[in-house]
């Protein structure tokens, strides 16, 4: 067969899952790692500049198209699936399984989408539409303006219900990912006998430590919390 | 071992044919020993059923002895019943005790449409070997069996994927009857060894097609294919697949 | 009563398949596509016999009760397969495995058949590894080998304890191809009702499709029932529930003669019955008989845990009775000797029925040869054992495994419990060397037929026949008929043998819906069985055989006035094929006994009480019955056809395994 149908059976279903699933697990590195700078003395400033890179440099706003291309198809191929998968047994059991024989996250990958869809569309309404479109206060570094995302975040998380709610977008991303990585491996072949366990452990890691980074941030910002590194500086 | 007798309800999918709609009916069953099979707590059900004038119940089974893969039913929402690594013919009523209520009810998938009762057409399982599920070598062709040395790791291996007895449980335990631990324990078997390497791309890519074809689902991971496979094939197995798909599509003619 | 003629090739054995094969007649490619060929059943026999045909340009329909052609009974076969490789350079040769089969069939088999067995038998292992069976490998790659009872070498090849399922989906996966190709048309959940002859010859079959209950006709030029044996006869045995005589026993209605009947095999190595809920018995690969040591107290009715009883109190019966073969006598010996033990008082388990097999030698065995193997030094008795259990572990694991499952016992700590139970039946439809029956174009291949075991088969020989006639033989003398048929265009299915054929099916099972009883068709198989397994089980007499033969036919009658049948004909009704099913085995176990009763001597499978050695050995009567019983169906009874079996090339002398 030419490759051209390769993404539209089954496998290849999965497999644009898998590949839009990892691109977006490299985003959320990147995306994790800059935003971690608030939780730092010298947050504001810090943050603000790498911001600033992020929103400027040409390479980053081209991939930033990639991104959005990445989410959309991801979700739009992601309710397609569930919604075929759930259509191949017309006439539903009585009495499932349920926990016995598969971790419930496995099996609620949509809703725990469809949560973090959620979150997204805040989280998008929150940041990216001031920072992109609307328009933000500006603060002055070295003479030059930039953008003050870091009050834009002291604002949105000064109220609790936005605090809730991206504690709640955090948790469904955990959830999410604890199958996702691991899935995303096993689609794209990558798993056998010696790598399975490894690729399990890493992205179980992977899938409690970066989002309880993003999980501290709007807690930080609430309470007015920060971490003293000393002389070490994260970034830029 | 101490034996027991117990009293059970039944609560057993009922459905005279693939065109009529089912529902379950309820039967309770007393001194069953926990010494018997499952099954054959089934048949004394039957028996009784057959005497008082009813139609027993219809369900798929022959050796008994959990190799040809003909026993189904999901029991409790588990494919072959509660144990682990076991066909419903092997399941005994040690796993059961005294005032259980069972639920008994059918394969379910798309692909795998109820006949009567208890008893599914699992014949997509044949079309899929159709499209590919073998090395295409006629009767007298053969070189020396010892002419090709594999490798124990590699032989055994393939061992592993083949012991799969085609029931088709991991479709019925699997959220979206998808049936890639069937197709991938085929294709890991053929692949594994040197005789099926000539056709290792078109088999995979044909199989997967017709496996489409046959209205089964994709596979999400969430393993309870492998939980619930009698023979115990591994997930492993998908992620081969996988990989033989991917390859294949990549380097396809 | 005629003497039957086995159209065995003139000739030297050696060279008697080599000159057949040069010499047969051929269908040219062009003819092959407009021949059609009738396979019923699709076990290793079937599958492969039809996937050959497929492959070679005929037009092949078979048939199937089971939902697909790969649950076919072939599939639980444990052990291995043989095969005279000689990979072992052990002294194995063609020879040594003909002589074995001749001599473990206790002199009954037919000399040029078994010789070819023998010689195909290698063919069969390159086939099946070339077909992607992944037989076990020793760590350089190669194929390993295990010994099977009855022999002195190691020639069994297997996969792991699931040899039978590799073979068969081997043979399946041929099969689909062919079907696949559209050389074989399959047909599942049908089963054969009837045969159709016209002018003498097989021109058919009625089958019933099992999901809509519809009688359906088909030609062609010939028919092959691969159908399997008929120990089900028994009730209890170890073959599947479905497992039925029925396309062999209308053939046998028919015309075909049955021979051998009485010579069925009960297998040492089975998990004791139970209670009476018992639906079938599973069989614990012969296998285990390699490592494990079978025992009974040597104090009657002994109450002690087998743990307790202290070396010196244990009886290895087999050991001393038999010192040259010891645990690996042939079944048919090996289960006469437990039945004689549990018989005498020496059973052990609640039913007193069965005698231990312990892995607790073995397993010290290997863990030592562990620890010298890996220079572990001194170690403890508990780190030698669970190297051992490892090692145990690693070879009969699934065995192991279905012990505990189905008794709930661990048998790595307790030894198991095992009692013989009918497992082959060596008769079947008389066959010629070709494998034709007494009905032209009629052929029986596998099981089915009679030929090769004689009237005891050796472990491991099962899966070379069923794959040696189908692979190997039938595509060659099939031909040899078909090549007469050429001009022999496809016959009508309007033709009134078709309408007198189906009509005749239809009446059967018209007459067994109407009967409308109060017995159900489940309780008269158990009546059955339990009659053929107390007179014509282990061990027969006169006087049982014609008791039982007088109690099968009262159950006969009151089958047919008394079965309760439900459902409907016309739709899926899995006690209507019961029913058939069981009055098909009810005429059989007549017959068994019938033939029970003829062969007044001991051989192989078949005991008589009243003849045997001071010893308690089996006492044959070469003067008297070296020949095969071929027995011809007739309205009040049975006519008795004899083969004469000349031994050109083994003396036969008595079995002596000790």
């Amino acid at each position: 067969m030419s490759w051209s149908n390769l993404f539209s059976t089954s496998i290849g279903k999965k497999l644009i899952m898998s590949l839009t699933g990892i691109f977006l697990v490299i985003f959320l590195v990147v995306h994790c790692y800059v935003n971690a700078n608030v939780l730092f003395t010298n947050g504001e400033e810090n943050f603000n500049r790498a911001a600033h890179f992020m929103g400027t440099n040409l390479l980053i706003r081209v991939t930033e198209i990639g991104l959005f291309a990445g989410f959309i198809l991801h979700i739009i191929q992601g309710y397609k699936l569930e919604w075929l998968n759930r259509s191949k047994r017309a006439s539903r059991y009585a009495v499932t399984a349920g926990n016995k024989t598969s971790k419930w996250y496995s099996r609620s990958m949509a809703l725990l989408g469809s949560l973090i869809l959620i979150f997204l569309i805040v989280h998008l309404a929150h940041f990216w539409v001031p920072s992109r479109i609307t328009g933000l206060e500006e603060v002055t570094y070295d003479g030059k303006p930039y953008h003050n995302l870091y009050l834009e975040m002291q604002h949105v998380f000064a109220q609790p219900w936005a605090v809730a709610l991206y504690l709640l977008g955090c948790f469904s991303l955990s959830w999410h990912l604890l199958h996702g990585i691991q899935s995303a491996a096993q689609t794209m072949g990558w798993t056998s006998k010696n790598y399975f366990p490894i690729i399990r452990s890493v992205g179980q890691a992977f899938s409690i430590v970066v989002p309880l980074i993003f999980a501290l941030m709007p807690v930080f910002m609430h309470f007015g919390w920060e971490i003293d590194l000393g002389s070490i500086t994260l970034l830029f | 071992m101490q034996h027991y007798t117990m009293n059970l309800n039944l609560k057993v999918w009922r459905q005279k044919s693939g065109t009529s709609t089912g529902g379950f009916e309820t039967y309770s069953v007393s001194n069953i020993s926990s010494e018997m099979s499952f099954l054959e707590m089934i048949d004394v059900l039957n028996e009784r059923l057959i005497k008082e004038g009813g139609d027993p119940i219809a369900f798929d089974h022959d050796c008994r002895e959990g190799i040809c893969g003909m026993c189904s039913m999901v029991i409790d929402g588990r494919p072959h019943g509660p144990w682990k690594g076991t066909t419903t013919c092997q399941l005994h009523m040690r796993a059961f005790k005294d005032g259980d209520t069972i639920t008994i009810e059918p394969f379910r998938a798309n692909a795998f449409p109820v006949i009567k009762d208890l008893m599914v057409s699992r014949s997509a399982f044949d079309r899929i070997i159709q499209a590919g599920g073998y090395v295409s070598v006629n009767t007298g062709n053969a070189v020396d069996g010892n002419a090709i040395p594999i490798e124990k790791e590699k032989a055994d291996d393939a061992f592993a994927a083949a012991a799969c007895i085609g029931c088709g449980a991991c479709v019925a335990a699997c959220k979206n009857a998808s049936a890639m631990l069937f197709l991938s324990a085929k294709v890991s078997h053929l692949a594994l060894l040197p005789q099926g390497e000539p056709e290792r791309k078109q088999r995979v890519v044909s199989m997967v097609a017709q496996m489409d074809k046959e209205g089964f689902g994709s596979c999400t991971n969430t393993y309870a294919c492998e939980a619930e496979c009698p023979k115990e094939i591994s997930v492993l197995n998908i992620a081969r697949l996988n990989r033989e798909y991917l390859n294949a599509s990549l380097s396809g003619s | 009563m005629h003497m039957l003629d086995s159209m065995i090739p003139a000739g030297p054995l050696e060279e008697k398949w080599t000159r057949y094969k040069g010499t047969v007649k051929l269908v040219n490619p062009a003819n092959k596509r407009k021949l059609e060929v009738i396979v019923i059943g699709t076990g290793l026999a079937g599958s492969s016999a039809a996937a050959s045909l497929g492959e070679m340009g005929y037009k092949v329909k078979a048939f199937c009760f089971q939902d697909t052609p790969r649950r076919a009974h072939s599939i639980a076969a444990q052990g291995g397969i043989n095969a005279a490789k000689n990979y072992q350079n052990d002294g194995d040769s063609v020879y040594r495995l003909f002589y074995d089969t001749i001599k473990g069939g206790d002199y009954r088999a037919r000399e040029a058949n078994v010789y070819r067995l023998a010689e195909v038998s290698t063919h069969i292992i390159d086939q099946c590894v070339a077909q992607g069976v992944p037989f076990a490998r020793e760590y350089g790659g190669l194929l390993s080998n295990r010994s099977f009872g009855g022999t002195q070498v190691q020639r069994t090849f297997y996969a792991a304890g699931q040899t039978g399922q590799q073979l068969l989906i081997g043979a399946y996966q041929a099969l689909e191809r062919q079907v696949a190709l559209g050389t074989v048309e399959m047909f599942s959940r049908h089963e054969m009702v009837e045969l159709v002859i016209i002018d003498g010859k097989a021109r058919g079959v009625i089958v019933r499709d099992l999901v809509t209950g519809e009688l359906e006709r088909h030609f062609g030029h010939a028919v092959l029932l691969c159908s399997g044996g008929y120990g089900n006869v028994f009730y209890l045995s170890t073959n599947a529930m479905g497992s039925n005589v029925t396309a062999a026993w209308r053939a046998h209605r028919n015309g075909a003669y049955f021979a051998n009947p009485c010579f069925t095999q009960i297998h040492p190595t089975c998990i004791p019955v139970s209670g009476d809920h018992q639906s079938k018995l599973t069989l614990m690969s012969e296998s285990l008989r390699n490592d494990g040591r079978i025992w009974v107290p040597k104090q009657q009715g002994d109450n002690r845990k087998p743990n307790q009883i202290p070396e010196e109190e244990r009886d290895y019966y087999l050991e001393r009775r038999y010192p040259a073969f010891g645990n690996l006598v042939p079944r048919d010996v090996a289960s006469r000797a437990a039945k004689e033990r549990c018989d005498a008082g020496y059973g052990v388990g609640s039913s007193r029925q069965a005698v231990y097999l312990d892995y607790a030698a073995a397993i010290q065995r290997y863990g030592k040869a562990e620890v010298s193997k890996h220079n572990l030094g001194n170690v403890s008795t508990e780190v030698i054992t669970n190297l051992g259990k490892e090692v145990v572990k690693e070879k009969y694991g699934n065995l192991f495994a279905m012990y505990e499952k189905i008794t709930g016992e661990n048998p790595y700590e307790v030894p198991m419990r095992i009692y013989p139970a009918v497992h082959y039946t060596m008769g079947g439809l008389w066959v010629d060397y070709e494998l034709k029956t007494t009905i032209d174009g009629l052929y029986a291949l596998g099981e089915a037929n009679f030929s090769d075991h004689g009237a005891n088969r050796l472990g491991a020989s099962a899966l070379m026949q069923g794959l040696a006639d189908g692979y190997f033989v039938i595509p060659y003398t099939l031909g040899n008929y078909l090549a007469d048929e050429i001009r022999t265009t496809p016959i009508s299915l309007d033709h009134p043998a078709f309408v007198e054929a189906e009509k005749k099916a239809n009446d059967r099972i018209q007459r067994l819906m109407s009967i409308q009883g109060k017995q159900t068709v489940e309780s008269f198989h158990k009546r059955l069985g339990k009659i053929i397994w107390d007179q014509c089980g282990m061990a027969r007499s006169e006087e049982g055989l014609k008791k039982a033969i007088a109690d099968v036919q009262a159950l006969k009658k009151e089958f047919w006035s008394d079965v309760r049948i439900p459902g409907e004909v016309n739709a899926m009704n899995p006690e209507l094929d019961k029913a058939g099913r069981v009055a098909d085995f009810i005429e059989l176990g007549e017959l068994m006994c019938v033939d029970a009763l003829n062969r007044n001597e001991s051989c192989g499978g078949h005991f008589r009480e009243e003849f045997q050695t001071s010893d308690g050995e089996a006492l044959r009567d070469d003067e008297q019955y070296m020949y095969v019983s071929a027995w011809e169906y007739n309205e009040s009874g049975w006519d008795l056809h004899k083969e004469e079996l000349n031994y050109e090339k083994v003396k036969p002398s008595q079995r002596s395994y000790k």
